[in-house]
């Protein structure tokens, strides 16, 4: 799946801290990935997770720290940064009117790749969605529509994903699929942060875990 | 990528006809209502026209867009807009004008009618179509910025307050532009003047309505 390899990647934060509705979420938060690493973001209710990730998207401004993407230091909604990113928030990011695939066509277009169903249809088919991608996306499962959002992730083509709970409402098989995904992506030479509960099916050499609701001096 | 934004709001619109006609069926019912309201006096309506044909084009668009974010914004696409490989104003840009297109246009098309409606000669009928051209993308525009600031928030009085003020000029213009070719007079100016607040809005609009959004995402 992917088919994509991407060159040697580098990203790191220092000194970050971030404040959501007057409460420091974190602070002194520091970490460093590579190609092919995996960063398990793990912690109680409130702790940051989807701040954390919403601000490593460019969509939230961070208070403190700086961030460092190739070795370049970045600001808040960077282009150049932002356009190497693949989002997957709480909500798929696709319209409930449009099918499946018209959300996944748009979702490329606007992210400047062409639709090849050469190349979607294997990762369609990985995720099990070959029959329900032609429906209107409001009649879909919770988990299908978390499938959609993958779905959209792994053809964007964009090396670093950040994935706000990607397992939530999965089923047992469509966890497993978001390991491989995850694996084939991280072998490509992609990096990718995760905030989940549950454990990645992902080899513990390839990920590092940040737990934000360990006592503060949280580095990795 | 202007193609794929255009593709959506256009299925968008088919599968919710209903919220891309609010516009054209308001536009309507307040057109014909006032000559059934007011009586046949002939003078009258045709003095009262400009005035209600703009009122009742500013409303409509100013109601029909006011949830022009709105699912956008629930469903989390804007994130992935703001991520996206164009810049944020230029999509936002496009947006807004396929939705000028799709909802705004068939006011344009219904005019004329309500013109006749009016006793309005066709000289007037063409300034009119020309002002309403000229003004309609501008009022497009401040209500897309009213949507973009208010987005979020339940009620439209804030959208009212916040986009209104700033109509004004343009419902000032556009019916003076009537008024003008009704006496007889040259309404060039006052459409040079529409063409200014358009060129203004297309300036200034795009940019504060994605750093609206960008706000409203936070």
């Amino acid at each position: 799946m992917g088919g994509v390899a991407f060159s040697s990647l580098h990203l790191a934060v220092s000194g970050w801290g971030c404040v959501r509705n007057g409460r420091v979420l974190f602070r002194q938060l520091a970490f460093e990935l590579a190609s092919g690493q995996a960063l398990v973001l793990k912690g109680r209710n409130g702790a940051g997770k989807s701040t954390l990730l919403r601000s490593l998207a460019g969509l939230l401004p961070w208070r403190a720290g700086a961030l460092s993407w190739g070795g370049q230091s970045v600001r808040t909604s960077d282009a150049a940064y932002q356009q190497q990113l693949a989002y997957l928030g709480h909500q798929a990011g696709m319209s409930d009117a449009l099918t499946g695939l018209e959300n996944l066509q748009f979702a490329l277009a606007m992210g400047g790749i062409a639709w090849n169903p050469a190349q979607a249809a294997p990762v369609l088919h990985a995720l099990a969605l070959n029959e329900v991608a032609s429906r209107p996306l409001g009649r879909l499962s919770q988990g299908q529509r978390r499938r959609l959002g993958l779905a959209r992730v792994v053809l964007s083509e964009r090396p670093v994903w950040l994935l706000d709970e990607p397992d939530s409402s999965l089923d047992d098989a469509g966890g497993a699929c978001l390991g491989q995904v995850l694996a084939a992506h991280l072998a490509a030479g992609g990096m990718a942060v995760v905030a989940t509960h549950h454990g990645l099916a992902l080899p513990q050499a390839l990920t590092r875990t940040l737990d934000l609701s360990a006592p503060r001096e949280a580095t990795c | 990528m202007l193609k794929a934004v255009c593709l959506r709001e256009v299925r968008l619109a088919a599968r919710r006809p209903a919220d891309a006609l609010s516009g054209l069926v308001f536009f309507v019912m307040v057109g014909s209502l006032f000559p059934l309201a007011l009586g046949p006096d002939s003078a009258l309506l045709r003095q009262i026209a400009p005035g209600v044909m703009w009122v009742a084009a500013l409303l409509a668009v100013l109601l029909g867009q006011h949830r022009l974010f709105e699912s956008d914004w629930a469903d989390g696409s804007l994130e992935q807009w703001v991520l996206a490989q164009a810049a944020l104003p230029l999509l936002v840009g496009i947006k807004v004008a396929a939705q000028w297109l799709i909802a705004v246009l068939p006011l344009l098309i219904a005019a004329p009618l309500l013109g006749w409606q009016y006793g309005m000669d066709n000289a007037s009928i063409a300034v009119l179509l020309a002002a309403l051209a000229l003004g309609t993308p501008s009022l497009s525009l401040l209500a897309a910025l009213g949507a973009a600031l208010t987005l979020g928030l339940r009620g439209q009085l804030l959208l009212t307050l916040v986009v209104l003020p700033l109509s004004i000029p343009i419902l000032i213009f556009g019916s003076h532009a009537v008024t003008q070719a009704q006496l007889g007079l040259a309404a060039e100016p006052a459409l040079s003047l529409l063409g200014a607040c358009l060129c203004l809005a297309l300036l200034v609009t795009p940019w504060a309505i994605a750093q609206a959004l960008r706000l409203a995402l936070e």
